[in-house]
């Protein structure tokens, strides 16, 4: 810091043009509030612990952040505006969503997110008419809709490789389970009116293969509304009544066929010699058998009725359509797929590969007044607590008091312009822990100045001129200064890293102001001092001014002629004092 | 204030002092005995841990509170019949809210709960604040901090390591640390406050501030010591209490400028919000930097000398001091004015700084060492002040 000891003027003025340059940039992007998070304004803040299915093994970072957009969607699928998805560690998702809210959106965006491959039995556009007036009978061919999906196909992969052993065993147990539950749910009668017959009683077979929809079914299928589908549990071992993302196709689906899990993997690419994207699947063993066996039963459905879907959350995501059985593990979507609509299915696909559980680890609900409340409290804290340390140092430190009033207005000045802008960068959000962490760091901001100013009256008392103390002090304290700040650095970016909750706020704003203590520290307070160690009224150490001799329990200061003087009598040559020291 | 400055002055020359590594036992037992009242008081007790950590449902609302309060509240959330509701435990907060805390329950029974609770404080369920935990919550936290614990400790370790060089001096500050942690905790077990994961992030910060204040004085330490064991003035826990004595001033300020707004906070979050987020981190913080402050003085430094001394160098300059001291007061013993003389040698052994003769004139500004320079026969055969500046005398 050469420079700030021949020439405070730069550094000053080099703080100056960041802060102008920091408040030029929120009157540009006119933004002046922070962004406040939702304990200060209320809302509902959810996080979810994200879990494999089976409870063993770690979450993907794919995975989560699969996970995070289809929670997304749940919350968007809602109507709820301006919510916050954000992923934090390695398997929390945190759900930020402002204003008041019903439980049902918890247990919703909580709801496990679970793959299935069904037979499609029924499919209808309700693109140009919402309600169908007419019921479709059963193997009614599907409407071709105006979106692309339909016309997908699934072929056989091009390097079929006869991996694929037949195991038997896998194929049978696995489909063993599905023992027949003869009562639907009451939440899967989407209409009361509707006899409470068993509709979908499983044709004395557990086999989804074999599953066809009785009269009933199809009868509540007719009256079935995309708006409904909340009402329905998306049991695989029910059939489903299903819409795609649009909202425009629905769909009448057996029971499921093949869980996510049954995959390996999932990749969308265009095929060597090929124009079009498609999606590449890659089976398990025992998936690869259960594949085989569902596409020789889907095939042997005839051309237009040979359709499975692929459904998530309850959502169809894709119906392709399987000419031929296939086997080896592999296979390929093809349809008129643009990129994004290739990738987007392939990132389900993996997702649902290893499908993750949501637990609901805490839901935090803040009525808006409450966060009034400890909005207001939070910023009285804070001035109480600056107003404190300000008088303590005024008591203490006299004149430099000032010094330290000016440092902290610059440390706020920074602090403030820097929240404001990070809440628009990068989406900070001002939590009453964060408010915490920039009072707790009005203390540290202080005790730097304090490292400094004790520093300065030591080179005083050791025999040093005010001026030259202003920079040997400097030299020792600022070592001290930056040891002491990089362990709070530590301590932030430690906590930080490991954060759950509210600990980030609290961390990140407890390391912001220590790294803006140090640069207030070296281009504002250590300048300023010297600045000041050139006038009379520091300089000559004025009663008042925290640096007379008395207040340093010296003499007199050392390296100011006083040629009048009894030392004892006049400790500034300029301003005499009567009286006994 | 000008009385501190000048006692601060008086401690920078060495003038008065106090001799923290002679009094070391006093503290180490002192301290012995707070950190195995902390954990019997943990073990016994064990801490009183919020919803957080249990898991459950927590309802809050503003209400003006009466002596039924707790009763309405009680039977009201009784008689939603919400499956696993237990016992709920109404407890009202500053006259103003009542706060409800049930078991966990799902989440149709939240809403249920909730809107009992609302009609009862007769504000509508949206102005009824909740927080619901799950099970395995508290337990996630409780990990993460104990990781974030041991990960610090470890950087911490290296940091110090690398900036002083010293591996004991890395030793003495983690020492000193989980001193501060210890009874930081065994005060929340003793007292019963809440622990939460706000109480957590308190504990967690802790450790900064702790440090920070270790780091400070041993900063002082290291200008104290620089090639002591080219000279024989000193032995290194004499170096080290003068560094001590030379930052007490300023340990004291920083720690009550730290205490300020953390208090700040701990009265503003109890007296307007009553519990909450605020109060469980300031008040953790409050007692882990009162602490802090307190090992940062008494414990850590005195730690580093025992450390240090065991060297053989530091052991070789010890001797040597020692000899020179006995040297010294036979010395001075010898031209026939003993009482005058000052300092027993054993005494003198302890602590240099304490001997500094009191005739000197304050604005002599007498060095620590004044006591222990050779001393060829001067006037009376005392040590005699110079009267050149501390700066021109040389290091």
């Amino acid at each position: 810091m050469a420079t700030s000891t021949s020439r405070p003027g730069r550094s000053l003025i080099t703080l100056l043009v960041v802060i102008v340059l920091l408040f030029g940039i929120m009157a540009l992007t006119r933004t002046w509030k922070p962004k406040l998070g939702l304990d200060l304004r209320g809302g509902t803040t959810i996080t979810l612990t994200a879990k494999t299915i089976d409870g063993t093994g770690k979450v993907t970072a794919d995975q989560l952040n699969e996970a995070k957009n289809i929670i997304g969607q749940r919350v968007n699928g809602a109507g709820v505006a301006e919510s916050d998805i954000t992923t934090s560690g390695s398997n929390i998702i945190n759900v930020a969503v402002p204003g008041a809210t019903k439980e049902s959106l918890v247990s919703q965006v909580g709801q496990t997110a679970l793959l299935y491959f069904r037979i499609v039995y029924s499919a209808q556009s309700l693109a140009p008419a919402p309600t169908p007036t007419t019921t479709p009978k059963p193997g009614t061919t599907p409407t071709p809709s105006a979106t692309p999906k339909p016309s997908t196909k699934v072929t056989p992969s091009a390097t079929i490789k006869p991996t694929g052993t037949p195991k038997g065993r896998a194929w049978t147990s696995a489909l063993g389970q599905a023992t027949p539950t003869p009562t639907p749910k009451a939440s899967t009668t989407p209409k009361p009116s509707t006899p409470p017959a068993t509709p979908s009683t499983p044709a004395a077979s557990t086999d989804p293969l074999k599953y066809t929809p009785d009269a009933a079914t199809q009868a509540r299928f007719a009256a079935f509304k995309c708006a409904d589908k909340d009402k329905q549990s998306d049991d695989p071992k029910q059939p489903l009544f299903s819409c795609d993302k649009s909202g425009q196709n629905k769909y009448l689906l057996g029971p499921a066929i093949m869980a996510g899990t049954d995959l390996s993997d999932a990749s969308a690419g265009i095929p060597q010699n090929g124009l079009q994207w498609q999606v590449n699947l890659k089976f398990t063993g025992p998936g690869g058998d259960k594949f085989l066996k569902a596409t020789t039963a889907i095939s042997q459905r005839g051309q237009g009725n040979n359709l499975f879907a692929i459904v998530l959350d309850g959502v169809t995501i894709s119906t392709p359509s399987v000419d031929n059985p296939i086997p080896g593990g592999q296979a390929q979507i093809t349809g008129t797929f643009t990129e994004s609509d290739a990738r987007d299915l392939a990132n389900v696909l993996k997702y649902g590969s290893l499908p993750v559980k949501f637990e609901i680890s805490s839901v935090d609900t803040v009525s808006p007044q409450l966060g009034g409340d400890q909005l207001s409290a939070g910023i009285w804290a804070g001035i109480a607590g600056l107003a404190l340390v300000v008088i303590f140092c005024f008591l203490y430190y006299r004149g430099l008091g000032l010094v330290v009033v000016l440092s902290l207005l610059a440390a706020g000045l920074l602090t403030g312009s820097l929240v404001i802008l990070l809440g628009k960068a990068i989406g900070f959000t001002l939590t009453l822990a964060g408010i915490a962490g920039l009072i707790v760091a009005v203390g540290i901001t202080a005790d730097s100045f304090i490292i400094y100013f004790e520093r300065l009256r030591d080179e005083v008392r050791e025999g040093r001129s005010l001026r030259s103390s202003v920079e040997t002090g400097w030299a020792r304290a600022k070592h001290t200064i930056i040891a002491a700040d990089s362990i709070s650095l530590l301590a932030a970016i430690v906590l930080y890293v490991l954060a759950i909750g509210s600990v980030r706020g609290f961390a990140f704003t407890l390391g912001l102001t220590t790294l803006i203590d140090l640069v207030v520290v070296f281009l504002f307070t250590k300048p300023v001092v010297t600045l000041l160690a050139r006038t009379d009224f520091f300089g000559h150490g004025h009663k008042l001014s925290g640096l007379d001799p008395e207040h340093l329990g010296v003499e007199r200061l050392p390296g100011q002629t006083k040629p009048s003087a009894r030392p004892r009598r006049t400790p500034s040559s300029r301003k005499p004092v009567g009286g006994e020291v | 204030m000008s009385k501190l400055g000048q006692i601060g002055a008086r401690l920078h020359r060495g003038e008065v002092s106090y001799d923290f590594i002679g009094h070391r036992k006093f503290w180490f037992s002192l301290s012995a005995v707070l950190v195995i009242v902390s954990l019997a008081g943990l073990f016994a007790r064990g801490l009183a841990l919020g919803i957080e950590f249990r898991g459950g449902v927590e309802y809050e609302a503003n209400v003006k509170v009466t002596n039924s309060t707790v009763d309405d509240f009680t039977n009201t959330v009784k008689a939603t019949n919400a499956k696993g509701l237990g016992d709920p435990v109404v407890t009202t907060i500053n006259n103003q809210k009542v706060r409800v805390q049930t078991k966990p329950l799902d989440q149709t029974d939240i809403g249920r709960v909730r809107d009992a609770i609302g009609k009862e404080a007769g504000i509508p369920a949206e102005q009824v604040t909740s927080q619901q935990i799950g099970a395995s919550w508290g337990k996630q936290i409780a990990d993460k901090a104990v990781l974030a614990l041991i990960v610090f400790l470890v950087l911490v370790f290296a940091v110090i390591w690398l900036y002083f060089r010293e591996a004991k001096a890395s030793a003495a500050a983690i020492i000193a640390l989980v001193h501060d942690v210890t009874i930081t905790v065994g005060v929340y077990a003793l007292v019963g406050f809440d622990v939460t994961p706000a109480t957590v992030i308190g504990v967690l910060t802790i450790l900064g501030y702790s440090l920070y204040d270790t780091v400070v004085v041993y900063d002082k330490v290291r200008e104290n010591t620089r090639g002591i064991t080219g000279s024989n003035r000193f032995t290194y826990s004499d170096a080290t209490n003068l560094a001590v004595n030379q930052t007490v001033v300023r340990s004291i300020n920083t720690t009550v400028t730290a205490l300020l707004p953390v208090g700040a906070i701990l009265v503003v979050g109890t007296v307007v919000l009553g519990t909450g987020p605020l109060k469980d981190l300031s008040l953790a913080l409050f007692v882990g930097i009162a602490i802090g402050a307190y090992s940062s003085i008494f414990i850590a430094p005195s730690l580093l000398a025992v450390f240090k001394e065991r060297e053989p160098a530091m052991q070789a300059l010890s001797k040597r001091v020692a000899a020179k001291k006995v040297q010294a007061a036979k010395a001075a013993a010898a031209p026939a004015e003993p009482a005058t003389a000052g300092a027993p040698a054993d005494a003198a052994a302890r602590s240099v700084v304490q001997d500094a003769p009191r005739k000197a004139d304050r604005a002599t500004g007498s060095a620590p060492a004044a006591s222990t320079r050779p001393m060829k026969a001067a006037a009376a055969g005392r040590p005699q002040p110079t009267r050149k500046p501390r700066s021109k005398r040389g290091k």
